[in-house]
């Protein structure tokens, strides 16, 4: 038999007086009037321009720019992750040929700056007349002029894509190292091949360790794509300046860039979390609710304790 | 005279010059049940990795169901088998081990649909239904659509034990099943093992279950420092061992 205690023996809740913190409101007033000052900065000083920002934020040219901004930042990553994946398996494979040649590929394109590859791929034409199809050494089949072909678009994806590709193998060899040996293990001892056992296996798993940097990296290669101004492709930070070398002004123009650019990365990181979702599912007992269903919730409580 | 399930001669397994087998002959006929005992360190889960190739014998002749694992003989020289081939082989073995090693990203039926399916190409209507019927046989009718990480210990086992049944093996490896769970749930993972050595299927079982051995091994062997010390009935090694060292271990876990 257990020995009851009766109510009345529960001490008071305890209610004491806040202890007072002089610091914190210091604080608060100071980074409040250095913010004030901004925002006063950001709305009297005619040269921002707010009403050319205004009368530029969707013209066409503009639109252009995002366009081939978005372009080149999708296929520099679909190249980046589709390569980084092929070269993090060539470096942990147990073939001392393909691991050699993928820690030099990793070690040439993260040891040169992005900048100097695009400008590089930019004067191949300097360095090879013509790609050509056909057997190694022997006859060739088709060919085609590299002028042509390499147009600065197109150099600019390939120096943006292959370079990231060389860290993508490092992210995606990160991950693949974080799955358990015994699910591989486990894959093997079911008749499941090598590559049955990466795709099936093993790769959704390390997709968890993967994703977030990957998010990290897409954004980065948004605002790196702005190097491709150099070789003058019309991505977003060209088009805006291009409109600015004719109307000189610079300021609200770069105001536009920089507008269009946080709105971009804004929805890659909305969208970063759908995908980590996707990927965690198994991994925790519930599923993080996505925004839509914390609003959801919060208002539920909020109604719940307003009826109490 | 039957082939046997497995025949191992005289297996050597070394890891860099640390020698774990040291000559191990062993016999397990089809529809046995063979109990691995011995200390830890004494190279029982070696060797049951042996059997489907997870581990690379040194030296010996290792044979499941009469053909050698891992390579082939043409004449007096061995030829390494293609890991497809090796591949091919482990679909007749199945293995469950001690970390139950479910793949966490898929459901409980997915982890037993996925081999039949992928590997075998069996049609999947076929499969769901034979992995719903191994979940209900295994006690998680319920548990269909669970994913590893919200079932107990014992849960996952019996899903990982249904998940080597899918394939339909002639022979079960447990590599001390129920060495990671609580004490409360090894029961449900013994009877479950328990059922499926009454249904004839061979197994060989690395476990520190003493009593289970007692009760459903057909042969008990004792290993210790990679070599066998002795082998028999479980009323041989178990109830009247006659070395001094199967006798030391059994006083320490009885």
């Amino acid at each position: 038999m257990t020995a009851e205690v009766p109510a009345s023996e529960r001490p008071a809740d305890i209610r004491a007086v806040p202890a007072r913190h002089p610091g914190r409101w210091v604080a608060t007033a100071v980074v409040l009037v250095l913010l004030a000052m901004q925002v006063h900065l950001l709305f009297t000083n005619k040269n921002f321009g707010w009403s050319v920002v205004r009368r530029y934020l969707f013209n066409p040219i503009v639109r252009r720019g995002i366009v081939t901004t978005m372009e080149l930042t999708i296929l520099a990553m679909v190249i980046g992750v589709f390569l980084g994946i092929v070269l993090a398996v060539m470096r942990l494979s147990k073939n001392p040929v393909t691991s050699w040649v993928s820690w030099v590929y990793i070690w040439f394109f993260r040891g040169t700056p992005v900048l100097v590859q695009i400008i590089f791929w930019f004067n191949i034409n300097l360095l090879i007349k013509s790609f050509s199809l056909g057997v190694p050494f022997g006859p060739t089949f088709v060919s085609w002029k590299v002028n042509s072909l390499i147009t600065p678009f197109v150099a600019a994806v390939l120096a943006l894509g292959l370079n990231e590709a060389a860290y993508m193998a490092e992210i995606v060899r990160a991950g693949l190292l974080s799955v358990d040996e015994g699910q591989t293990e486990a894959a093997y001892a079911l008749g499941m091949t090598r590559l049955g056992t990466l795709i099936r296996i093993v790769l959704p798993q390390a997709m968890r360790v993967i994703i977030p940097p990957t998010g990290n990296e897409t954004i980065s290669m948004l605002k790196t794509s702005s190097l491709a101004y150099t070789i003058s492709v019309l991505e977003l930070l060209r088009a805006t300046q291009s409109i600015a070398a004719r109307n000189l002004e610079t300021i609200p123009l770069l105001l536009v860039a920089s507008i269009w650019y946080i709105v971009m990365t804004s929805v890659l990181t909305g969208g970063q979390f759908y995908v980590e979702r996707y990927f965690a599912r198994g991994a925790s007992r519930t599923m993080p609710s996505t925004p839509l269903q914390m609003i959801r919730s919060n208002l539920r409580t909020l109604g719940g304790r307003r009826r109490r | 005279m039957t082939t046997l399930m497995v025949d191992a001669q005289s297996i050597h397994k070394s890891f860099g010059i640390n020698e774990v087998l040291k000559g191990i002959t062993l016999e397990v006929e089809p529809g046995e049940v063979v109990c691995l005992l011995g200390p830890s360190g004494s190279g029982k889960s070696t060797f049951l990795r042996c059997i489907n190739h997870l581990e690379k014998i040194n030296a010996g002749r290792l044979y499941v169901d009469g053909e050698l694992v891992g390579y082939r003989q043409q004449g007096d020289r061995l030829h390494e088998l293609h890991d497809k081939e090796i591949a091919r082989k482990r679909t007749e073995i199945g293995m469950v081990f001690q970390n139950f090693n479910l793949f966490p990203h898929m459901t409980a039926l997915e982890n037993i649909t996925e081999a039949p399916t992928r590997v075998k190409g069996e049609p999947k209507h076929d499969v769901n239904a034979r992995a719903r019927d191994l979940l209900a046989k295994v006690g998680l009718s319920e548990k269909v659509g669970a994913y590893p990480r919200q079932l107990s210990g014992g849960q996952q086992q019996r899903v990982a034990i249904a998940r080597a049944l899918a394939m339909r093996p002639k022979l079960m490896l447990f590599d001390e099943p129920t060495s990671a769970l609580d004490p409360e749930l090894v029961g449900d993972v013994l009877a479950v093992m328990r059922d499926l050595a009454r249904s004839g299927m061979t197994m060989v079982v690395v476990t520190h279950e003493i009593g289970f051995a007692r009760e459903v091994a057909d042969k008990v062997v004792f290993m210790d420092g990679g070599v066998v010390v002795e082998q028999g009935l479980p009323s041989e090694v178990i109830s009247n061992p006659r070395h001094e060292r199967t006798k030391a271990f059994l006083a320490q876990v009885l």
